[in-house]
């Protein structure tokens, strides 16, 4: 049975029986199975994900200790550290690669690309993707541009190195930068090939949700998982395409003499032809997917930690409803809310003043979210499995990082704080930690599902998530401080301006946590490893989960279940539901899966 | 190498946590899910949420009492007060809420972690909850909306009145140009195609033939403004993008090839006051001391020492621009009307300075 022609319907389980012969290559290389593809995504993405964190510690170093040598940097470097001592234009290639592959590789495609496709089919009761070839289509496209992208690490003049906003006119110049050579002409090329395999996988989603679900499966009982990864779907479709649309006009203006991005420009004592041309219009266009992009990054996110509190709390979801508005409210203001990256950008200030508008809107359905996870958590009975440390985790660092775009949002008060490392702590608490946290509570909380019923070990995820809780406020909480003390980003060193020589001891300590942070992943990945191979088998559903990944089999099978898909006949988040008389639904059990029946005498709740 | 050392230490006191959990595990009785909390585990993160909780709390109070002093003191221009006053009010508010919302988000965790056996309370919904947590944040950005774009609307409302000072920065890789508009106050046409012209003098790109632009005059040290009077500045870049950062008076603006952007502030404070303002004369004492110490590194290493640092203003590039990025700056020196015009008198005009060549 190919998974193109799974249906939801009750007759798809006939099929069974007659699978077609699977080789090596068709099983694991180029399969078209939704599970497959999702820990393939996971793979490539944790892969990215080590190449971004490695590179992050390396210019960590450099920051905390500038001009020093050090043998890693050798080592790691070539010649881009003469003596161990770091190249200026290597670490602006490094913070710009950094933000890349941590943004769209791992955050966007090893987040929602793992989970969307493991979770989509599975909680909605469908035997696949809608389309498994183009799901195995957008995987290729992704690993593909993600080899483009390591590639260009190794081009002779360096890889790009502009931001990873790759503001042109400097990354439009090879005169202007080393890495605006091959370097950036690689970066686009990855970048273009990864926004098709982003658009592939997000119509894909979108379809399958739409179309697939099983019976009883109404939109209104779908889990709030679901929910945020179609929601990042359609963002992504309407988003991606205009970051495509930039790369497509900037690969023009480097190699075809066209002037969309540039006018009059003279550099190294030559006047350039270009004539008319707006780099503001770029930053537009970039930020038109941009801003949308740290909601494709985290939506996701915060759907895996609906789904992991509720579970872990033994209780349902706090406003469901609620969440579900908040999802599509954040999704529709994400769209026009871009201008706050270009407040002073040259951009008329009246757009200003209406982008500072949409954009403290967008704090009302935050704040909504934060207030409904918290409520979750009130009376109930938390289980804390690695996956709910993680959740509650995502949900502080969510605030603290949140609460600061109150002032990155604001025009007045960006001003001053715009391209300091008070944004980047910003970002990274809200976005980059967060997603990361709720990428790891996804982890942890469906390894079973992924692997055959294999369980993390618990007790190194508390280590894990302990250390890297800690160590993740010791680099980002300090680092509001040097940003309020005016010390821009993306600077070699602070040495130039003595101004900012008091700042040198508070990098170190954030140096330093960064890098017990950084060393405090290697216990995630030898537990992940090991427990591939070695981990526990647990129960079919561990968790005692309502949602319908855990009735399907353990083993993985095309069509995921063995019978007939299960219908749906409540919401997925009956947990503790008591009947009239205090005691549960179904007697000794706190929960109720949402393929069973609603019992006598019991009311579907009415959320 | 101390770094070296501490990750040493770490990893090592990784594997003895590891070690002991593994004795704590083989300890356990077998169940039926080994890798799923139980009534240990659930005890013993409750507990920690509520450590993490003070974690936070004093980290805060840490990272105030040790770095609190290194932000940005006195604003040194007359929107900076009411930049830096919605800042506290911004910033009074967001520690509000963290603290509430930090400590009923870890306490809940504490205080319901599991049991077995324990009932958890089915509470799936609330409107007048909802409604609640709703229209708080609404009245608050209500107000904080208005006051930033009532603040937001007057700092950009560039105008002609009260005869401001025009002065134009000029970006390129790696540093900045000053023209002052002259007699006239209007600064002459420019284009990069007039960079060329005069064998190289004409640094900024002034049009020869607009006679606007002969009487302007260009500084490539130091930008001197005279204080209390309104600053018109025009921002140009003749490659990349940079932009134009001058953290003391609050004021930042892009510089975009093609286009010229505008800032306008007054500077309140001459740099000589500022240099006697009690958190700068700190800040200057706690610096030359560092200064001091590396020093005598750099002397036994056998390289050239530190100079002491004196304050002054600065400005400084803000948008990643290349390879020297980092190094990018401007001295800026706010004076008397006097002193400013003394300094004036000692420039070239343009005219001038195309006459010597």
């Amino acid at each position: 049975m190919s998974a193109t022609a799974a249906h939801v319907d009750d007759h798809a389980h006939d099929d069974h029986g007659h699978h077609h012969k699977e080789t090596f290559i068709t099983k694991y290389i180029f399969s078209q199975d939704h599970k497959m593809i999702s820990k393939q995504y996971l793979i490539t993405g944790l892969v990215m994900g080590f190449i971004g964190i490695a590179m992050s510690l390396l210019f960590r170093m450099q920051i905390a200790w500038p001009g020093e040598s050090f043998p890693i940097f050798e080592a790691v470097l070539g010649k881009w550290a003469p003596d161990g001592v770091m190249d200026a234009d290597i670490y602006l290639a490094l913070v710009t690669i950094h933000g890349t592959i941590m943004v769209f590789f791992v955050l966007t495609a090893g987040l929602s690309g793992t989970f969307s496709n493991l979770l989509i089919p599975l909680q909605i009761g469908a035997r696949d993707m809608a389309s498994g070839f183009l799901n195995m289509v957008s995987y290729w496209l992704f690993f593909l541009s993600s080899l483009v992208m390591v590639i260009s690490l190794f081009v002779e003049a360096g890889p790009a190195s502009a931001g990873w906003t790759i503001y042109p006119p400097l990354s439009a110049l090879p005169q202007a930068q080393a890495g605006s050579g091959m370097g950036m002409t690689l970066w686009l090329v990855s970048m273009a090939i990864f926004i098709a395999s982003s658009l592939l996988g997000s119509l894909n989603y979108i379809v399958t949700v739409l179309n697939l679900r099983t019976k009883g499966m109404s939109m209104v009982r779908l889990p709030l998982t679901i929910w945020a990864f179609f929601i990042t779907a359609i963002i992504g479709v309407v988003s991606f395409p205009v970051l495509f649309s930039a790369a497509l006009l900037l690969i023009m203006d480097r190699s075809f003499g066209t002037s969309f991005f540039l006018s009059d420009i003279f550099i190294q004592g030559e006047v350039l032809h270009y004539q008319g041309g707006s780099p503001v219009l770029f930053e537009h266009l970039f930020w038109f997917l941009g801003h949308p992009e740290v909601y494709i990054v985290l939506l996701p996110a915060l759907g895996i930690t609906s789904e992991v509190i509720a579970t872990n709390s033994r209780k349902p979801i706090f406003g469901y409803r609620a969440m579900v508005f908040s999802i599509l409210a954040i999704a529709f203001l994400s769209t026009i809310v871009w201008g706050h990256h270009m407040f002073i950008s040259g951009m008329n200030p009246f757009l200003g003043s209406v982008f500072t508008f949409t954009t403290l809107l967008i704090a009302i359905p935050s704040a909504v979210k934060a207030f409904n996870y918290i409520t979750t958590l009130w009376k109930g009975n938390l289980q804390f499995n690695p996956a709910m440390l993680f959740s509650i985790g995502l949900v502080s660092t969510f605030i603290t990082g949140g609460l600061t775009g109150i002032i990155l949002g604001d025009s007045t008060l960006d001003i001053n704080v715009h391209d300091t490392y008070f944004v980047v702590a910003h970002f990274h608490l809200v976005m980059g930690i967060s997603a990361l946290y709720g990428l790891f509570a996804g982890v942890y909380h469906w390894f079973p599902k992924m692997f055959q019923g294999r369980m993390m070990n618990k007790n190194l995820g508390y280590i894990h998530f302990w250390i890297t809780a800690v160590c993740a406020y010791g680099v980002f909480f300090p680092m509001h401080f040097i940003g309020m003390a005016g010390l821009p980003r993306r600077y070699y060193e602070n040495t130039a301006f003595p101004m900012f020589d008091e700042l040198n001891d508070v990098n170190v300590v954030m140096t330093v946590f960064a890098i017990i942070a950084g060393v405090a992943q290697l216990i995630f990945v030898f537990n992940f490893i090991n427990s591939i191979f070695y981990g526990k088998r647990g129960s079919k559903n561990p968790w005692k989960s309502n949602t319908l990944e855990w009735t399907a089999e353990m083993e993985h099978i095309h069509g995921n279940w063995d019978g007939p898909i299960p219908h749906v006949h409540r919401w997925a988040y009956d947990y503790s539901k008591v009947n009239e008389d205090g005691e549960y639904v179904i007697p000794g059990q706190d929960y109720v899966p949402q393929h069973i029946p609603l019992q006598d005498g019991e009311e579907e709740v009415n959320h | 190498m101390t770094a070296f050392l501490t990750i040493i230490v770490l990893v090592l006191v990784g594997i003895a946590i590891w070690q002991m959990t593994k004795i704590f595990e083989l300890s356990q009785a077998k169940s039926e899910n080994p890798e799923v909390a139980n009534d240990g585990d659930n005890k013993l993160n409750g507990y920690l949420m509520f450590a993490f909780l003070i974690f936070i709390y004093l980290l805060t109070i840490y990272s105030f009492w040790k770095w609190g002093h290194v932000v940005l003191g006195t604003p040194a221009s007359e929107h900076g007060k009411d930049v830096d006053q919605l800042m506290f009010i911004s910033m009074v508010l967001i520690f509000t809420v963290q603290i509430i919302t930090q400590f009923l988000l870890h306490y809940f965790a504490f205080k319901y972690k599991g049991e077995k056996g324990k009932k958890a309370l089915f509470f799936a919904d609330n409107d007048k909850l909802e409604f609640i947590w709703t229209i708080i944040p609404v009245i608050v950005l209500a107000g904080l909306i208005l006051y930033g774009l009532f603040t937001w609307s007057d700092i950009m409302d560039i105008n002609d009145e009260d005869d401001p000072l025009v002065i134009e920065l000029y970006a390129q890789q790696f540093n900045w140009k000053a023209r002052y508009a002259g007699e006239d106050n209007v600064l002459g046409a420019a284009n990069v195609r007039f960079l060329q012209d005069f064998d190289g003098q004409n640094v900024t790109g002034i049009d020869a033939s607009d006679p606007n632009g002969l009487d302007d005059v260009v500084s490539t040290t130091e930008i001197h403004i005279p204080v209390g009077r309104k600053v018109n500045l025009q921002m140009r870049s003749q490659d990349v993008l940079h932009s134009m950062y001058m953290p003391h008076f609050r004021v930042q603006m892009n510089c975009v090839p093609g286009m010229i952007t505008q800032f306008s502030f007054t500077p309140t404070i001459t740099t000589k006051e500022m240099r006697l303002d009690p958190r700068i004369a700190d800040k200057v004492l706690r610096t030359n001391k560092l200064r001091a110490e590396k020093s005598k590194e750099l002397v036994a290493k056998g390289e050239e020492a530190l100079d002491p640092w004196e304050f002054d203003y600065v400005l400084l590039c803000n948008k990643i621009c290349g390879k020297s990025h980092y190094n990018m700056q401007m001295k800026i020196i706010v004076e008397t009307e006097e002193e400013y015009n003394k300094w004036m008198a000692e420039q070239k005009t343009f005219s001038q300075t195309i006459a010597s060549e």
